[in-house]
């Protein structure tokens, strides 16, 4: 996708939204084993 | 170790349970009929008017008054109010069994129901704002599903997947928050693409905001409401502590709930004046949007400011229900009244006979699960041998 | 200056499939934001004051669609009277106007093939896209039923087999996507006797359509209707009523589909990234509260012990200060009564006496 030219805003979005909702899913992930990380010594 | 409460509990010939027989029988009839004959049989949905009370009621009414689940958890787990621990298991069960139900609804209402999980599993529409709110819906009734298992496995003896379950409550809670956040103001925004069919009354930049909101009242006028109801007619599943601390619940969330609604009315006050749509106003439209506003969200909030203030159980109850009818109304304006506004009367839809016949199929159901629950496992009261998680 | 459809034939079969190639040599890129729909785009125009209500487009593209022949022929000119939309199987239909007291005017109505399609932005399953042929096309293997496009389309277009039970699909004019494959004009176009319906490249199609309202402004409004509607379509319209008098509302603005969503649809992200930490400070916060009370409430525990018991060991030497002192003065007593008696008796007994008497009791 990445070295196609996008055209269209709805293509843009697509693929610039399908891509987020994937950091979301890390974020998800991520935030929790942080806070055990930052908390772990308490 | 011993059940709880056996599984089978001999029904009673009440005229209760007649009736609730006679809905099922018809609603399994529908539902031959909606799969048999197609939606077009049972339904007055049209190429104009796609969507009829099975999403405007079932789904956006549905999702908004399971909103108790997230906002009670939220109150006790993440805000520290320990005082509602009583209100969280039942809470939790109705927003499961709510969104179970409109996951059940959607199979109605689905030209391929079976196609369900596509837009997760096989072909994500990520510019959609229908693709969050199917995503938010499947995870939240995951979570929900998890919060509820505690009671499930007490009940069934298994002391330790319930351990493991409760370590991650607090975790759970804030998924649930983040994803009810998602879902339930992304079912407004699913209204930001028509601007030309919704009245602009109701048509607002800030619809997920608004629907946001909305459904953190609706959330807790239905765990007053509820809490009403369990308390005439399963008071004998409850035990001490729920029954000292229900009228603090209810006075607790009546007080929250009455200053957000009136930050409600703030916000749609604000909503009129950005869109400079005061003219409007003096129209009849604009009458009917003042006697939701006025007289379903900032009506209800006085009451139940009142009902806080004088301790008055009865007046809060009231309120609740009150509320509870404004979220409905609302939620039915925008994706019905007020929806397609613009067509001629002869174009407008108005549901069948079967379409109300099976969305109350669809509650009966819920109904049903919720007595069955309750008198078996340990929501309105604590299992002995697990006193205070 | 017409543009001849059979002049468009010809160049469609080498037009038809080459946008990759040539697409990269110009500027249409993310970077900056802005789309301008893919280059080179089919498009269709419609010439409303050619129109001659003749229903040979509606007649072609049931047949090109094969879609089940309605009970009135296409031949039956009675059905213009009234106001129709497309439907499960009706692609297009033709409605006639009466405006003021001269000739009737007709309006061809379709899918009008946005450019930035409000369907494509509401599928959540990508069933619906926008090819760069400019065809909006629906992919039915994909389609799940929700209808969430037909409530996004402004146009009203997209229509659903509700009396199918079990594989009931959307359907719409699909700009005969697979005729333009094959090199071929879409039915409707092709089936028009009046030309007033011409195929091309939408880009030229739209200088074409400006050139013929500034040759005769008393025949054209000074409006494409398709130019900006909705983010601009691929199907535009030349009229000389207003749009709105012909059932074609003016009232649709010319934000696209995405961009009316974009707003939601980055918020969503934005709450992922904050409210973890949101929530998560809360708790942190609502914990440390009760830590803190719980700490204050041990340490005024500890004081008031501590204090309790300072106190009863004050209260304890006050005792024995006070005991000492009644002792010392008993003794003192004692002793003054016993001085007393020894003065009257002996002086020098009395003295050897005492000393023992008060170390004894002392001790006690
Ligand atoms: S006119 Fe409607 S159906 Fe056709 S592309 Fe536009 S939004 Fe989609
Ligand atoms: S009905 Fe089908 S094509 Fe339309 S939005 Fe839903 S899944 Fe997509
Ligand atoms: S382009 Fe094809 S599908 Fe569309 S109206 Fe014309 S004939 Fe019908």
């Amino acid at each position: 996708m990445l070295d196609t030219i996008i055209y269209t805003l709805q293509d843009f979005m697509t693929y610039t939204k399908g891509i987020t909702y994937l950091i979301m899913g890390g974020i998800l992930i991520f935030m929790p084993l942080f806070w055990y990380f930052l908390t772990g010594r308490e | 170790m011993a059940l709880d409460k056996p599984v089978f509990i001999k029904p009673k010939l009440t005229l209760f349970n007649i009736i609730i027989g006679i809905i099922l029988v018809m609603g399994l009839i529908l539902t031959i009929l909606r799969f048999t004959k197609g939606i077009g049989a049972v339904t007055n949905l049209d190429n104009n008017n796609p969507w009829g009370i099975w999403i405007g009621f079932d789904l956006l009414c549905g999702v908004a008054l399971a909103a108790g689940g997230y906002v009670t958890s939220a109150s006790c787990y993440i805000f520290g109010l320990k005082r509602y621990h009583s209100a969280v298991r039942p809470a939790i069960l109705t927003a499961f069994l709510g969104y179970a139900l409109v996951v059940l609804a959607l199979h109605y209402d689905l030209g391929r129901p079976l196609r369900l999980p596509y837009p997760i599993f096989y072909s994500q529409g990520t510019s959609s704002l229908l693709f969050e709110v199917g995503l938010c819906v499947f995870l939240y009734l995951t979570v929900l599903f998890v919060e509820f298992t505690p009671a499930a496995f007490e009940w069934l003896g298994l002391k330790k997947i319930r351990a493991i379950v409760v370590k991650l409550i607090l975790l759970l809670t804030i998924f649930g928050v983040i994803l009810s956040t998602l879902h339930q103001s992304s079912l407004g925004a699913l209204f930001m693409i028509v601007p030309s069919k919704l009245h602009p009354l109701w048509y607002s930049g800030y619809l997920p905001i608004y629907f946001f909101i909305s459904s953190m009242f609706a959330g807790m006028s239905m765990v007053i409401f509820e809490g009403s109801l369990a308390h005439r007619y399963l008071e004998n599943e409850m035990d001490a502590t729920h029954k000292k601390e229900a009228s603090g619940v209810a006075f607790g969330f009546a007080k929250a709930a009455s200053l957000i609604m009136m930050g409600y009315c703030a916000t749609k006050l604000i909503g009129l004046a950005v869109d400079n749509n005061w003219h409007f106003l003096g129209t009849s439209w604009g009458l009917w949007f003042m006697f939701e506003v006025v007289g379903f969200v900032a009506f209800p909030a006085v009451l139940f400011a009142m009902g806080s203030r004088e301790k008055n159980l009865t007046m809060v109850r009231f309120a609740a229900i009150w509320t509870i009818l404004g979220i409905i109304l609302n939620r039915l304006n925008i994706s019905i009244v007020a929806f397609n506004y613009h067509l001629p009367a002869a174009d407008r839809y108005f549901p069948s006979l079967s379409e109300i016949g099976t969305s109350v199929f669809i509650v009966t159901l819920g109904i049903v699960a919720y007595r069955f629950i309750t008198t078996r496992m340990p929501i309105l009261h604590e299992h002995p041998d697990y006193k205070a998680h | 200056m017409a543009i001849s459809r059979r002049k468009f034939l010809s160049c469609i079969g080498a037009a038809a499939l080459t946008t990759t190639t040539n697409g990269l040599s110009k500027a249409y890129g993310a970077s900056n934001k802005h789309f301008k729909g893919h280059p080179d785009s089919f498009g269709i125009l419609h010439d409303i004051t050619k129109c001659i209500g003749c229903r040979k487009c509606e007649a072609a593209c049931n047949k090109v669609n094969e879609l089940t022949q309605p009970e009135k022929s296409f031949e039956d000119l009675s059905i213009l009277d009234q106001k129709r939309r497309t439907d499960a199987n009706i692609y297009t239909v033709v409605n006639k106007f009466k405006h003021d007291t001269r000739a009737p005017v007709f309006v061809k109505k379709q899918c009008n093939h946005c450019m930035e399609p409000a369907c494509a932005s509401a599928c959540f399953v990508k069933a619906l896209n926008k090819t760069k042929t400019g065809a909006v096309i629906y992919d039915e293997s994909l389609c799940v039923g929700c209808r969430y496009c037909m409530i996004a389309c402004p146009f009203e277009i997209p229509a659903y087999e509700y009396h199918k039970a079990l594989t009931p699909r959307i359907t719409k004019c699909t700009m005969c996507y697979p005729r333009l494959l094959e090199g071929k004009l879409p039915g409707c176009v092709e089936a028009c006797p009046k030309e007033a319906l011409i195929f091309g490249e939408r880009d030229k199609l739209l200088k074409a359509a400006w050139q013929r309202i500034y040759r005769y402004p008393d025949q054209y409004l000074e409006h494409i209707y398709g130019e900006h509607e909705m983010g601009g379509t691929s199907w535009l319209y030349l009229s000389k009523h207003p749009f709105s008098k012909i059932g074609m509302r003016e009232d649709l603005g010319k934000k696209s589909a995405p961009e009316l969503t974009t707003g939601p649809l980055s918020a969503v992200p934005i709450v992922v990234g904050l409210w973890p930490v949101l929530l998560t400070g809360v708790y942190a916060i609502s914990k440390r509260k009760d830590k803190i009370t719980k700490e204050e409430k041990e340490k005024a525990v500890a004081q008031t012990t501590a204090l309790a018991k300072e106190d009863t060991e004050k209260k304890l030497e006050a005792l024995r200060e006070k005991m000492t002192r009644e002792k010392t003065s008993a003794i003192n007593f004692e002793v003054k009564k016993a001085l007393e008696e020894a003065e009257k008796t002996d002086a020098a007994d009395k003295t050897d006496d005492k000393a023992p008497e008060e170390s004894g009791k002392e001790e006690n």
